[in-house]
């Protein structure tokens, strides 16, 4: 009766219709011509977007199958709006000075802002509203099969159903893009968008009552169709109307009003006016009377009139269609295609941001380590992108449960799935307003808990129709344990699954929320949101609502930036960028990459997310108030510092004892090493002291023979003269050790210093039949230091190299070269070489290699003292240790000007 | 000729000196200057008494002393430990060890004679 091709083009009509009035409707939002689209009953018809095509097809098939049931969808909602009021006005005014933008940042914000809470809830969202976006694929396909298939065929109904589905799914990944991600505003809100489920709330309603009206027409009246209803023997009041499922499906209901991301999205975020609140209470419940008065003579009508096994589900649709009413039919289709649409473009709108913004851009900001985009990137062309990709992923997840779930059947359980996977976010909801000693700890348990047995108890039994393992797992439990089945969690067998989950998930995740926030503590931060959400009719009564306007001056910039960061921070920064630009602190303009630096900033204290909204509230020149902006500065500006102050009283005493500690060892060891020293100087001293006295003392007497006389005399002159040399030596050394130099330094030939070193030991080693080489190579390079001194190092290394060698042939040989702008001296030998435990103390006072004696001449002083002559020429002595000897390496810097070779 | 005392000193000016006012003592002397000759040397030439030095190579007088109180053949040798650096820790060591009597450096002639002479007296022969 109706082609399928009039189908497809009349849902692309219509979806072309939408876009003209979201598009018009964002054109007058821009031109500040807000006028009706700031009207309370726009707001109050986009919350209807409550109302999907499960509601529009679900109820009648639910009325059909279980009676009254499907009027609890619709009791929740109305005692919300109706007796809660109060918590509504509570949730939009709190959302409002908080500038949250989801649900998700609702309790992130309200639990010290929290970005893990944050990606919890984010997630489960999106795993929550799969079921919710599948059943809503579920039932437009279904209307476009129903209806071309009583149409008898034609391209459409040959398609599977499977593909029919992924290319809904596609149409609408692609109309919601286009719709919800044209730009990015601050506030989050839709004014065209909005504008556009309004009008479809209209649509859905007017084909809704039109069937109704025609229902009751063709029935001729209401009371012959029950009347029919009854002679056809149609019993639809079932027992268990008003049981323990009635009253969970109250709470489910009531729950998703608040809980599902689209109901936030549209009362809370989208909300202009607290005021229309108030029109939204009485109209909305309104809305859901005129929605569900002819479900009853629908579904009873359509049990007769249609043959039996017909899909109750369907009944809008077949009903028209089986009197020949194609005209009908058609408008019937596009009601219910707006209720889906409506569905998945705000739904999809609420998780994209809540994806984004706490999801793909935390990820962002780490993986570019907080540097933000990328230069010639915008933050809003990211976002966007962001919101895009989160909208595919969120429409392919509903897909995927639409495909493994297909075989299930029919639409009302899918959704109440989803409703009771999003009502895990009530408790603490519920907790953000008013129970102010409510923990991050204890949300992040509550939600997690709810979370877990949801999965378990209901999202995982829905895959039992098309899954033989799920299936043999509701029978008999994981590994047999029965009390962990599914559907009888605890043993608690026989209830209605529904009540089940609903029962189990809510009461584990109050009593953790609860449980976990009695014995856990708040942040600092978290107590000052705590306050801000619990108080937040307590104060700013009578505001002044000084504006900021236009685009962002330096002055307001500095005014937020140094709320957070200080003034001195703040100054600094305005400073630096003042003077790159060559203006004045006074003449300065903020350019994008200075507000983006600002923002960095305040993201280091603040959060990223935080950071952004705040800079970008003054940038956008967003009306806001002055005042509250400071005190949203203020609150973040006191949690920080409290902080910092226990942060920084706690590192202070921690550094202090850690000082204390180091200072006491640096004593310790000092005293260790005075006393070293002076027991090294006592020994050096003693030793010539004895010869000396023992010689003298003996001298004293007279009968000694002249030769041992005149030897002893000898001993005494020198071991005087190595006590000289030694006191000498140890002034020297520390004279040097305090940097101070008792000899001048200028430009000198090293290879000169070397020439008169040689000179003296080339006699020592002809004396101890040393052979002792040269290797000199060097060009004439002049370096910095003192001649004598140099002379003094290299006499003390080549003698110690002829001294020590006991090798069978000694040799010592001296290379001398000029590389890498350093002179380098090498004095080698084949002597015992020094022993891998000496090497690191070999330059150590007194410390004489091999073995603990005294007989080699030398207080073990002469390398110390080397090394800091070296020094004090800015060169460096050190040891190379090799096979078969030893060899020492000057390395002295070849004084600029006279640098002969490169 | 058994000798009377060995002394281990590496520094060559005081060994000197030890052996010169030794001798004049009457007493028959030997000398090592390091720490491995003092014990082999008191194992083959059996002194009756030791003059030993603490800063010793190879070996150090604090080793060479345990060393010795170690073995039965010269556990009751009579040894004079020297040492230069005069600190309080070191006479306890000496003690601890064994020694028989302690002199810091630089010293009196005759003390050390006085001390090398009781430590050969009848009395101390083991």
């Amino acid at each position: 009766m109706l082609p399928a091709d009039l189908i497809v083009f009349t849902a692309i009509g219509y979806v072309g219709l939408l876009f003209v009035i979201a598009f018009l409707g964002d054109r007058r939002a821009r031109l500040g011509r807000t006028g009706f689209l700031r009207s309370p009953f726009v707001y109050t018809l986009a919350i209807s977007v409550y109302c999907t095509s499960w509601t529009f097809y679900g109820s009648v098939g639910s009325a059909a199958r279980s009676g009254l049931e499907y009027l609890a969808i619709y009791m929740g909602p109305t005692i919300v709006f109706i007796g809660w009021w109060f918590l509504l006005r509570r949730l939009v005014r709190i959302s409002h000075e908080q500038r949250i933008t989801s649900i998700a940042d609702l309790l992130s914000s309200r639990f010290g802002k929290s970005s893990r809470l944050a990606v919890l809830v984010t997630v489960i969202a999106v795993i929550g509203i799969a079921p919710y976006i599948a059943l809503q694929l579920k039932a437009v396909t279904s209307s476009i099969q129903a209806i071309a298939g009583a149409s008898g065929g034609g391209a459409v109904s040959s398609i599977e159903e499977v593909w029919l589905a992924l290319g809904i799914a596609a149409g609408m990944a692609v109309f919601t893009i286009l719709f919800g991600t044209r730009n990015v505003d601050a506030k989050e809100q839709h004014h065209g968008v909005v504008a556009a489920i309004a009008f479809e709330a209209i649509v859905k309603l007017a084909a809704l009552v039109a069937i109704g009206l025609f229902v009751i027409a063709a029935g001729g009246g209401l009371e012959q169709i029950f009347a029919k209803a009854e002679a056809a023997g149609v019993d639809i009041y079932t027992t268990d109307d008003f049981g323990s499922r009635w009253v969970a499906l109250n709470v489910l209901s009531a729950a998703a009003v608040l809980c599902l991301p689209r109901q936030f999205q549209i009362t809370v975020v989208e909300n202009s006016n607290e005021s229309h609140l108030r029109t939204a209470g009485w109209a909305f419940p309104l809305y859901l009377l005129l929605m569900s008065l002819f479900t009853l003579p629908i579904a009873l009508y359509g049990l007769v009139a249609l043959p039996p096994g017909s899909n109750p589900d369907m009944f809008v649709l077949t009903v028209p269609l089986n009197a020949g009413q194609g005209g009908l039919a058609l408008l019937a289709f596009i009601g219910g295609f707006s209720s889906a649409t409506s569905m998945i473009i705000i739904e999809s709108i609420a998780l994209s941001i809540m994806v984004s913004n706490h999801i793909v851009m935390p990820l962002l900001l780490r993986a570019t380590q907080g540097r933000g985009p990328a230069r010639g990137q915008s933050v809003s062309a990211l976002l966007l992108n962001a919101r895009r990709f989160s909208i595919l992923l969120i429409l392919t997840l509903g897909f995927l449960y639409f495909y493994l779930t297909r075989n299930s059947g029919a639409l009302a359980p899918i959704g109440l799935i989803s409703f009771t996977g999003v009502a895990q976010f009530a408790p603490a909801i519920l907790a953000a307003l008013f129970w102010r000693s409510a923990t991050l700890k204890g949300a992040i348990a509550g939600v997690s808990i709810g979370f877990v047995v949801w999965a378990w108890s209901s999202f995982l039994p829905s895959f039992g129709g098309s899954s033989p393992e799920v299936a043999a797992l509701l029978a008999e439990g994981p590994w047999n344990i029965g009390w962990l089945r599914p559907e009888a969690l605890f043993g608690l067998d026989g209830l209605d699954p529904l009540v089940h989950a609903m029962f189990w998930s809510l009461f584990l995740n109050a009593t953790a929320l609860v449980g976990v926030s009695l014995v856990t503590s708040q942040s600092p931060l978290e107590l000052v949101q705590a306050s801000a959400f619990v108080d937040v009719f307590r104060r700013g009564a009578g505001r002044s609502l000084q504006l900021v306007r236009g685009g962002a001056t330096a002055a307001d910039l500095f005014f937020v930036v140094s709320r957070v960061l200080g003034t001195d921070r703040a100054e600094a920064l305005f400073q630096a960028e003042a003077q790159q630009l060559g203006v004045g602190r006074d003449e300065l303009l903020p350019s994008a990459e200075f507000i983006d630096r600002l923002e960095r900033e305040l993201a280091g204290l603040i959060g990223a997310a935080s950071a952004h909204v705040m800079l970008s509230k003054v940038v956008s020149g967003d009306d806001i108030s002055l005042e509250e902006m400071m005190r949203m500065a203020d609150e973040t500006q006191q949690a920080i510092e409290y902080s910092q102050q226990l942060e920084r009283t706690s590192s202070e005493l921690r550094s202090t004892a850690a000082k204390l500690e180091a200072a006491n060892a640096q004593l310790l060891a000092l005293d260790q090493q005075k006393d070293d020293f002076l027991s090294q100087v006592s020994h050096e001293v003693r030793t010539p002291m004895t010869a000396i006295r023992a010689f003298s003392e003996i001298l004293r007497e007279d009968d000694i023979a002249p030769n041992d006389r005149q030897r002893m005399v000898e001993t005494i002159h020198r071991e005087s003269l190595r006590l000289t040399r030694l006191l000498d030596e140890i002034l020297d050394l520390s004279a040097l050790e305090r940097g101070e130099r008792s000899f001048e330094v200028g430009p000198i030939d090293a290879e000169q210093s070397l020439d008169s070193a040689l000179v003296v030991c080339e006699a020592l080693a002809r004396q101890r039949g040393v052979t002792l080489r040269t290797r000199r190579e060097p060009g004439r390079a002049e370096v910095t230091g003192e001649a004598n001194r140099l002379t003094q190092v290299l006499i003390n290394l080549v003698s110690n190299a002829i001294k020590y060698n006991s090798s069978a042939a000694p040799w010592v040989e001296v290379a001398s070269r000029v590389v890498d702008g350093h002179h380098v001296i090498e004095v080698s030998d084949n002597g015992p070489g020094i022993a891998a435990e000496d090497a690191g103390r070999i330059f150590d006072k007194f410390y004489r290699g091999g073995g603990t004696g005294s007989g080699q001449s030398g207080a073990g002083l002469g390398l110390a003292i080397s090394r800091e002559i070296i020094a004090s020429m800015s060169g460096t002595l050190s040891l190379v240790r090799r096979e078969g000897g030893a060899s020492f390496r000057i390395s002295l810097p070849v004084a600029q000007a006279t640098a002969t070779t490169p | 000729m058994p000798i009377d005392v060995l002394i281990a000193e590496d520094e060559p000016a005081i060994l000197d000196s030890l052996e010169f006012i030794l001798k004049r003592a009457g007493m028959v002397c030997a000398a090592v200057t390091d720490g491995e000759a003092v014990v082999r040397e008191v194992r083959r030439q059996r002194p009756r008494a030791l003059v030993l030095d603490v800063m010793l190579p190879k070996r150090s007088g604090f080793e060479v002393l345990k060393l010795l109180r170690a073995d039965p053949l010269t556990h009751d040798l009579p040894i004079l430990v020297l040492t230069a650096r005069g600190q309080a820790q070191d006479r306890r060591n000496a003690e601890e060890l064994g020694a028989t009597a302690f002199i810091t450096k630089p010293y009196a002639n005759a003390e050390v004679v006085e001390a090398v002479r009781l430590m050969l007296a009848p009395a101390n022969k083991g």
